[in-house]
């Protein structure tokens, strides 16, 4: 009951009136089809259209509309031309807090990458456990707000465990987030332990699609681990690798909930990450056109980088042969 | 992509060879597993502690005093004089609504947003009109926004349509679709066959028909690891519910949880009841993912981007 039974008739050339007639009514059909199909799209795609012009592309121009203006919400925004920007440039608080943020992307990256790098190939090398697989992706369900939370917790200086043991071993306690220094590193080793899971398994997926004859060829040819991994792992995965490191790079810029919940961008701005500013500035001084404007810059910074993974993967793609 | 569905299946035989490197590394991954669950056993520690008892005995591998005090304070079982007495702030936290409101929020927000992203993919990947591929061009365009620089334009958006402190509010602006929803179930609708399809048309059943009774059951996979994410990131998102909700009609769990901590006092946090409240706000994602973690572990690979 398929294709084979019912096509022929449009195409066999039965003479007389009824070829005449079928004619056109294919036709009539086809026309009747792709019209239908015009019509129908359009149902299917109404409300995801609506959503992204309303949610997506409106805000986005808006977005940059408010970053020229004075607006604090009550009254309509103030054509102010570049006054915002002016003001950012001249903000040590931005250049501050645009420092903090990269330091603390710097950490995240770093540190996340390797660790994520580490778990996927003991995943794919030691085991190829679903259970495991499933455990270190266990922290990515917490929210950053509960991740900030239990750290903040095993992290208190005076009855964290972290801090009993650093004490019972000989140490000094560290008050981890209370410390100028401290603070950043430890905010993103928390989104490490949070995140590193996932990142792990989609460098596991990037695994998984090298072949195990490779492996099997070099251990032949005996090939230790170590040397299959920086000559065959590590060439064969860095097309994925700077896919991940660069959705990963833009993910961390974005970062807020942790710094919101244990520190509040203390002590003394230490952490106050470019997002606690932005929304500080529109939500605590109603200075919407100035975070409007920050946002703006921080979208260029995004930008850039995305147009520097587009670079790497290209570059990687060729790698890959 | 389709190496990658292959994940589960064992095809590679593990030598189980003794050696000083296979010690070494499933070392490694042990401490690899520890780190990442022993903070879930301590928060329960703690959470089944009563703060005087964390005080006297910080380091007590097992809980002190064990008591259930900072889950009733958590749930708002006890009265004020009595959480005060042990530690707690005594505010009012109505963590069912709160509850609740995650349940509602997060559940429309999956909901509505697969179901029109499906409808949206669906149209970019099996029928046939003018201008599609613009209009997915477009839309794709949308995947390199970052979310950070639609929040403040939705807030002012929000509170123009007079919806800021209301649960639809929180939801509105991913209810209708993200770009990401389409184009990863685009890539699925894709490589179903069109011979199916045809079949379908034959038997004569509509566009409509063969979306939802065809297209839709053979692509279930995917759509339950991506309703399950989205569950997921919804449910742990913290900023956009900041920005939207004031009061206790539109708080969901990830912002009243913050609210309990600022509300402790800074001198002695009630440790006992805020690991307790985290531990329920953890629960539900937990028991989500333990449902479902087979399958969302081995299709991972595909989602990519959170």
């Amino acid at each position: 009951m398929t294709i084979a039974s019912s096509s022929p008739p449009s195409r066999l050339p039965v003479g007389g009136a009824e070829g005449a007639g079928t004619k056109p009514r294919t036709r009539r059909a086809r026309s009747r089809e792709s019209q239908g199909d015009g019509r129908l799209a359009a149902v299917f795609i109404a409300p995801a259209m609506l959503g992204f012009l309303v949610f997506l592309l409106w805000p986005t121009l808006r977005g940059v509309y408010l970053s020229f203006t004075r607006f604090n919400l009550l009254t309509p925004p103030e054509w102010v031309g570049l006054d915002n920007y002016v003001r950012m440039v001249h903000d040590p608080i931005f250049w501050d807090s645009l420092t903090v943020t990269v330091e603390y992307v710097v950490i995240n990256i770093g540190v996340q990458t390797v660790a994520a790098l580490a778990i996927a190939v003991l995943l794919q090398r030691l085991t190829q456990s679903a259970m495991l697989r499933g455990i270190v992706l266990t922290p990515y369900l917490m929210s950053n707000v509960v991740a900030g939370l239990v750290w903040l917790w095993i992290l208190d200086t005076q009855l964290g465990i972290g801090n009993e043991i650093i004490s019972a071993i000989g140490f000094d306690r560290i008050p981890f987030l209370n410390d100028e220094t401290w603070a950043i590193p430890t905010i993103a080793l928390i989104n490490v332990w949070r995140h590193v899971g996932y990142t792990a398994l989609l460098l596991f997926a990037g695994l998984q699609a090298i072949p195990n004859d490779v492996y099997e060829a070099a251990k032949v040819d005996g090939a230790s681990e170590w040397r299959m991994f920086w000559r065959i792992t590590m060439p064969l995965l860095r097309p994925v690798l700077a896919v991940v490191l660069i959705m990963t790079v833009i993910g961390s810029f974005q970062v807020f909930d942790t710094v919101a919940v244990t520190t509040a961008g203390g002590p003394a701005n230490a952490t106050n990450v470019l997002q606690y500013y932005i929304y500080g500035s529109a939500f605590g001084r109603f200075q919407f056109g100035y975070a409007s404007a920050m946002s703006v810059a921080l979208l260029v910074v995004l930008s850039a980088i995305t147009v520097l993974q587009y670079r790497l993967t290209r570059a990687g793609q060729t790698d890959l042969g | 992509m389709a190496a990658v569905t292959t994940t589960t299946t064992e095809i590679r035989p593990v030598r189980r060879r003794f050696s000083l490197g296979r010690v070494a590394a499933w070392t490694v991954m042990g401490l690899i597993v520890l780190i990442t669950l022993l903070p879930f056993y301590w928060i329960l520690r703690t959470a089944l502690s009563t703060n005087a008892g964390l005080g006297a005995d910080p380091a007590n591998p097992l809980p002190v005093d064990l008591s259930t005090s900072g889950f009733e304070r958590a749930l708002g079982l006890q009265s004020a004089k009595e959480a005060v007495a042990q530690g707690g702030a005594g505010g009012g936290l109505d963590f069912w609504r709160y509850l609740l409101n995650s349940v509602i929020v997060s559940t429309l927000i999956t909901g509505c947003q697969i179901f029109f992203s499906a409808m949206a993919a669906y149209a970019f990947a099996r029928l046939r009109w003018r201008g599609r591929d613009k209009v997915f061009g477009l839309f794709l365009a949308g995947l390199m926004v970052p979310t950070i620089f639609t929040l403040l334009p939705n807030f002012v958006l929000i509170k123009q349509l007079h919806l800021v402190d209301t649960l639809l509010g929180i939801a509105l602006p991913s209810l209708f679709m993200t770009p990401f929803a389409v184009f990863f179930l685009r890539q699925f609708f894709m490589n179903i066959p069109s011979e199916v399809e045809e079949a379908a048309l034959l038997d004569g059943a509509g566009k409509v028909k063969i979306f939802f009774r065809v297209i839709l059951p053979m692509a279930s996979t995917p759509v339950i690891t991506l309703s399950v994410l989205t569950y997921i990131t919804s449910w742990n998102d913290y900023f956009w519910p900041l920005m939207v909700s004031y009061s206790d009609s539109s708080r969901v769990l990830t912002v009243a949880l913050a609210i309990f901590r600022a509300q402790t006092p800074a001198t002695g946090v009630d440790w006992s009841g805020l690991t307790a409240a985290t531990l329920i706000a953890a629960l539900p994602m937990l028991v989500l993912f333990a449902c479902f973690a087979r399958r969302i572990v081995s299709s991972i690979g595909f989602t990519g981007i959170k």
